[in-house]
């Protein structure tokens, strides 16, 4: 027992030196007052701004359709089912161009939607709402699926008995007892969102305060100005840690 | 890795660490994959300068201006550059376009791509566009739907059909095969581009990455750049 408990207490302080490494570093390079310089060039606030806009209209998608899909995929058995849950992991294991070759593929102007879609969301807002919502929705969906088959049944069933409906069941009960892994999912989901880069590149493209979301302008400014790339980096690191630890917060009380 | 150590046979482009390690400019690609004979990194000339800075150690580095180059070298990281290629800033633009000349890029409606400021294809883009009557280069800026982070960026919008026309070498154009068109840009404004290459200092192979980028300027080298279209260098 005692070995054991030194390999794994070895093994989690390797991952989290080697996790948080790259993140010190950045806030070592960054002086704080270039931190607040970076946020005095509006391309970078445009940027911030678009990254935060997206991603949140993203995740409303995300949450508002993928919740009752994800209680579906919990809670019912039918044919192909395992297809459809594979189909729906796929972005995750998907490599960002391959998303963004895809998306073109499909709505891009020459895409096989090409004749509804033409260039309204190629190059345009919406479609870095698109590819942010594409690349995001599994990590949502997964945890939600996940949360929703651990709602202990009998809770349900007494739901049901006392004359509640289905829909009713889903709102009331269900949803309150797997708000932390919905949480938790709407965290991770929001947090690849705001750090999606190559689906956004190539079905969304840059321009400053239409498509270049914060990552796109870190990396423009990688070549020109690596101070002003490690703020930017910085920034949004923060961001996302704030954004992160809020929705693990808000949804505490309902973790054992 | 494994897969290296099991097919030497067919050989592999992961590389072993005895490959030249080039990091040359996106535009360069059809060129010098053709050419092979090192293991090649490409992506925008300022991004690949700006990992030298940052402390990578590519043997080569090929940048698509003279510019970045020379400010490496300025700064004691690579050895003296060598021009070895010239290229030529065209528009390019779908094989059925209406579009015939620069100036129709001016019309509303019009989606154009092009370099963002910090990329050489970017830097060339904006010296042209800087000839122009002011409320033409307006209106062209206006119609610009994307800033890409390279040349492979903006022909890739055009062949997409996500916009009408973009910004681009003739190489790139010729690597397009039919899907895209060169139209070119007035003599007058037309901007001089230059390719250079160094040796990065610290280079564990000096010598071949010196051998490779003489081998750009004769024989191998410099056929594959001309196949591909680029000019002698001036």
């Amino acid at each position: 027992m005692r070995p054991f408990a030194v390999v794994c207490g070895a093994a989690l302080a390797l991952a989290v030196a080697f996790l948080a490494l790259p993140v010190v570093a950045v806030f070592a390079d960054a002086a704080p007052r270039d931190l607040v310089s970076s946020l005095d060039d509006g391309a970078a606030l445009d940027a911030l701004r678009l990254s935060f806009e997206c991603s949140a209209i993203a995740l409303a998608i995300i949450v508002a359709v993928g919740t009752p899909a994800a209680w579906l995929l919990a809670t019912r058995r039918f044919p192909g089912r395992e297809v459809v849950v594979t189909i729906v992991e796929l972005p995750l294991v998907m490599p960002p161009a391959v998303a963004g070759i895809g998306l073109l593929a499909a709505l891009g102007p020459n895409g096989i939607l090409g004749g509804i879609t033409d260039r309204h969301l190629v190059l345009q807002t919406a479609g870095v709402v698109v590819a942010l919502t594409f690349v995001s929705a599994p990590f949502y969906l997964r945890l939600a699926q996940a949360g929703f088959t651990a709602v202990d049944p009998a809770l349900l069933e007494a739901s049901r008995t006392l004359g509640a409906g289905e829909a009713r069941t889903f709102a009331r009960v269900a949803i309150p007892s797997a708000r932390a892994a919905l949480g938790a999912g709407a965290a991770l989901a929001w947090g690849r969102a705001l750090g999606e880069f190559g689906a956004t590149l190539m079905f969304a493209g840059s321009f400053r305060g239409v498509t270049q979301t914060a990552p796109l302008a870190i990396y423009e400014r990688f070549s020109t100005d690596l101070t002003a790339a490690l703020a930017l980096s910085a920034v949004l690191i923060a961001i996302s840690a704030g954004l992160l630890l809020a929705v693990k917060l808000a949804t505490r009380d309902a973790v054992g | 890795m494994l897969t290296c150590l099991l097919l030497p046979a067919i050989g592999c482009g992961g590389g072993g660490s005895d490959d030249l390690k080039v990091s040359a400019a996106s535009s360069l690609k059809p060129a010098l994959t053709a050419l092979g004979g090192a293991q090649f990194s490409f992506a925008g000339s300022d991004q690949l300068a700006a990992q030298i800075r940052s402390g990578a150690k590519p043997d080569v580095f090929a940048a698509a201006n003279t510019k970045l180059p020379d400010a490496l070298h300025a700064d004691g990281l690579v050895e003296k550059p060598v021009a070895f290629a010239g290229n030529r800033l065209v528009l390019a633009v779908a094989p059925n376009s209406k579009i015939t000349k620069l100036s129709d890029l001016a019309t509303p409606g019009v989606a154009v791509a092009m370099g963002s400021p910090s990329v050489p294809i970017g830097t060339y883009t904006e010296k042209v566009l800087s000839g122009l009557p002011a409320s033409e280069r307006a209106a062209i800026m206006h119609n610009v739907r994307s800033r890409e982070p390279d040349v492979a960026g903006v022909i890739g919008k055009l062949t997409e059909g996500a916009v009408d026309a973009g910004f681009v070498y003739v190489t790139d154009v010729k690597a397009a095969g039919g899907k895209a068109k060169a139209i070119e840009l007035p003599a007058a404004l037309e901007p001089d581009v230059t390719y250079e290459a160094a040796v990065v200092k610290g280079s564990k192979q000096a010598d071949k990455a010196r051998a490779f980028i003489n081998g750009l300027l004769s024989g191998k080298g410099a056929a594959a750049l001309r196949r591909a279209g680029f000019a002698p260098p001036p």
